[in-house]
């Protein structure tokens, strides 16, 4: 089995963060925009696996490991703050909760 | 008498500070008891000095008080080399001229504090009216007491302030504003042209001090030097802004806005005599100038015969008294040109006597007539204000100069000057023999629409029947009778003059008979004015007429050829270009902040697609760099 070269990888890694990236500023429901930004940490997570496997080292699944976790805890707090916007506007819109204007 | 002469400008300072820093809170009484009293100590002290001056063998008082302050031309020692001594200090110097000047000054100042305290009583800003009044004749002594120049150009200021703030007393009224801000701006373009002067001065002979200035003078310049001349042309355009002359006179008549004490005291004991007192006070260089004594009598001249013209269109008994003091001091600076100083200084002090009468008289005629100014509307009034009448009769004659009266003897001094003198001669005395034609013309025309004839207004007259008042109109008719017996010996002050008279017998018998004849034609030329019988009679409108009340058009010249240009440059970089510069800075942050601001909407996925851009940016920037190593 040949090896994946490390340059598709990192292609593919960033081509997966660029279509997160756009899904977080084209999306106006915050609903999808919570999942573009799962994309984009993941797009993150097949990169440092990549530069694991490239490197032969454990640091690159442990990273993805911490970005693993730290995905877990932040779809936990978005989506309860969803549901909070849910309850107090009766909507997900996000160009609608500009409140407070920057 | 050195202490006599130290103490002498600060009674009135004194006096004026009580009263400005009480205020109202000083009753009538107080307030006048204070100005008063201050200025008949001043005037006792300088009559004291006078005495002693004239008794005692030495001709100059001098009294050190302390030194202002050190002028240094930079360059040490060629300072000690050539001696000059260029401290400033506040020193005064009494010799007979400023002992003529102190004893107008604080004498006529002190009669006319006295009608004032009168005249004013019901006004409620009494003592600070005083206190400016104290104030004026304060930098007026300083001018003429003063040693050195700089403390003179001081005084020179105060008396400026002064007239400004005693003009627009009564600064309710915008016309009275208006008049106070011309007299102080106009007369600012002479004291500019002074300050030049002295700038000039001090660069070219290194000193200040009057005495010595003009010894060194004549020491190292000739006559006809240039620097000479450019000095005593700038000193006499600062003469000619505070002595109302030619090219600056228009503040004068309009200075009749101020109460009548103020015209009064402007006229005759300070504000204009200064300029006069300015040329006689730096004689030494005038006459090493005498192109610019022959400007000074052409000056003199042209100002005497335009302000004679003015006088005989007013309607306004004051205005027409203003134009006469106009037209005397044109007396004065012709006779200075003429090289006459002394005669010029008598007719200062004679001129003082009558003109104060006159303005105190016509104070008091205003008074009881309730502030009506028209001549056209007053007539008859010798026989209802006898003694007003009686005392204004003695001012116009002095005025005029029939033979006895302290005008004739000044008057007649300064015209027999003028035939013979090097820098005068035929010409201007014929201008001055026409001055005194119209002269007499114009004070019989006053006489005969105030006082004669039948009466013009219907309102009772509000009689003041005030001692004090009286008082000081008798004593300056006294003075004004019998001031020209006063012989002043300025033999040490001024050059005598060596030149051998050789005018044509014609000439005193001329000038002897002029206000006869000048009274003789007004007799008959005025004669609807004078047997007038209460019946309306107006002003001609002719618009020659208007044109001299106007006094000759100067002040439209002066409209559209100075006020309106400068208007109108002005609205036209109202906004001014350097402030345009440094508005670009703020307008540039302005934008800046503006941009930064509108990017602040709110909106997240904006703020996302801004961060994403800046990284996309910043990593353009670090690959670009690390590619170009």
């Amino acid at each position: 089995m040949t090896a994946i070269p490390l340059a598709h990888v990192l292609m593919l890694a960033s081509i997966l963060f660029a279509i997160g990236f756009m899904g977080v500023i084209v999306r106006k429901n915050t609903l999808f925009m919570l999942m573009s930004l799962e994309v984009m940490l993941n797009a993150v997570g097949v990169a440092f696996i990549g530069a694991g496997s490239y490197w032969q080292q454990a640091d690159g699944q442990v990273m993805f490991i911490l970005i693993l976790t730290l995905a877990a805890a932040e779809v936990a707090v978005g989506l309860a703050l969803l549901i909070r916007l849910q309850h107090k506007y009766q909507s997900l819109d996000i160009d609608k909760l500009n409140s407070m204007q920057g | 008498m050195e202490l006599i002469l130290t103490y002498l400008p600060f009674y009135p300072l004194i006096s004026f500070l009580i009263l400005i820093s009480f205020g109202k809170r000083l009753s009538w009484q107080l307030a006048s008891f204070f100005s008063v009293g201050a200025m008949a100590l001043s005037a006792i002290s300088s009559g004291v000095l006078v005495y002693h001056l004239t008794h005692i063998d030495a001709s100059v008082i001098t009294v050190h008080l302390w030194e202002w302050f050190n002028l240094s031309t930079g360059d040490s020692a060629s300072e000690i080399l050539s001696g000059v001594n260029s401290t400033v200090n506040i020193s005064f110097y009494l010799d007979a001229l400023s002992a003529v000047m102190i004893s107008v000054v604080s004498g006529i100042g002190f009669l006319i504090h006295l009608f004032a305290a009168v005249y004013m009583k019901e006004d409620e800003n009494f003592s600070r009216f005083m206190a400016y009044m104290n104030l004026f004749i304060v930098a007026m002594l300083i001018l003429v007491l003063a040693d050195n120049l700089v403390l003179l150009y001081l005084g020179w200021e105060g008396v400026g302030l002064c007239s400004f703030l005693l003009i627009g007393f009564w600064y309710q009224d915008k016309a009275n504003v208006k008049a106070a801000r011309k007299a102080f701006i106009v007369t600012r373009i002479g004291d500019t042209a002074m300050a030049i002067g002295l700038f000039m001065l001090f660069k070219t002979l290194g000193q200040l001090n009057i005495a010595d200035l003009t010894q060194t003078a004549q020491q190292t310049w000739e006559v006809g030097n240039e620097s000479a001349y450019w000095i005593a042309l700038l000193l006499l355009g600062g003469a000619v802004g505070k002595s109302a002359q030619l090219p600056l006179q228009t503040w004068l008549p309009d200075a009749m806005a101020g109460p009548t004490p103020v015209s009064a005291l402007i006229h005759a004991a300070t504000m204009v005599t200064a300029g006069v007192y300015l040329i006689a006070r730096m004689h030494g260089i005038f006459l090493l100038a005498p192109e610019v004594m022959q400007y000074v009598a052409w000056l003199g001249a042209s100002t005497l015969l335009l302000a004679a013209f003015a006088a005989l269109a007013q309607t306004d008994i004051k205005r027409v008294l203003a134009y006469s003091t106009m037209s005397q001091i044109g007396y004065m600076m012709l006779a200075l040109g003429a090289g006459a100083w002394s005669t010029g200084v008598f007719h200062l002090m004679t001129h003082a006597f009558f003109k104060a009468l006159l303005f105190l008289t016509a104070g008091a005629v205003i008074l009881a007539l309730h502030h009506q100014q028209d001549l056209f509307k007053m007539g008859g009034l010798l026989k209802k204000l006898p003694v007003e009448s009686a005392l204004f009769i003695i001012g116009l004659i002095c005025l005029v100069a029939l033979p006895g009266t302290s005008g004739f003897f000044s008057k007649e001094a300064i015209i027999g000057s003028l035939w013979s003198s090097s820098t005068a001669g035929p010409a201007l005395w014929w201008c001055a023999i026409l001055g005194a034609l119209l002269t007499s013309i114009y004070s019989c025309r006053l006489f005969f629409l105030a006082f004669l004839g039948e009466s013009r207004f219907q309102t009772s007259l509000h009689v003041e029947d005030s001692k004090l008042l009286r008082l000081s109109l008798i004593i300056l008719a006294i003075l004004s009778l019998f001031g020209g017996l006063i012989s002043i010996d300025f033999d040490t002050v001024f050059p005598v003059s060596l030149s051998a008279h050789q005018d044509p017998s014609w000439l005193h018998t001329v000038a002897i008979l002029t206000p006869f004849v000048g009274i003789a034609f007004s007799w008959f030329y005025f004669s609807s004015y004078r047997k007038n019988q209460g019946d309306n009679i107006t002003a001609s409108s002719s618009s020659l007429v208007i044109f001299c009340r106007n006094g000759l058009g100067f002040d439209w010249l002066y409209q559209w050829c100075l006020i309106k240009p400068y208007c109108a440059l002005a609205r036209l970089n109202r906004r001014d270009m350097f402030d345009q510069l440094i508005m670009f800075n703020a307008w540039y942050v302005k934008m800046l902040h503006e941009t930064l601001s509108a990017s602040q909407t709110g909106n997240l996925r904006w703020y996302a697609a801004a961060i994403g851009l800046g990284l996309v940016g910043l990593f353009t920037v670090i690959m670009v760099g690390v590619g170009s190593i």
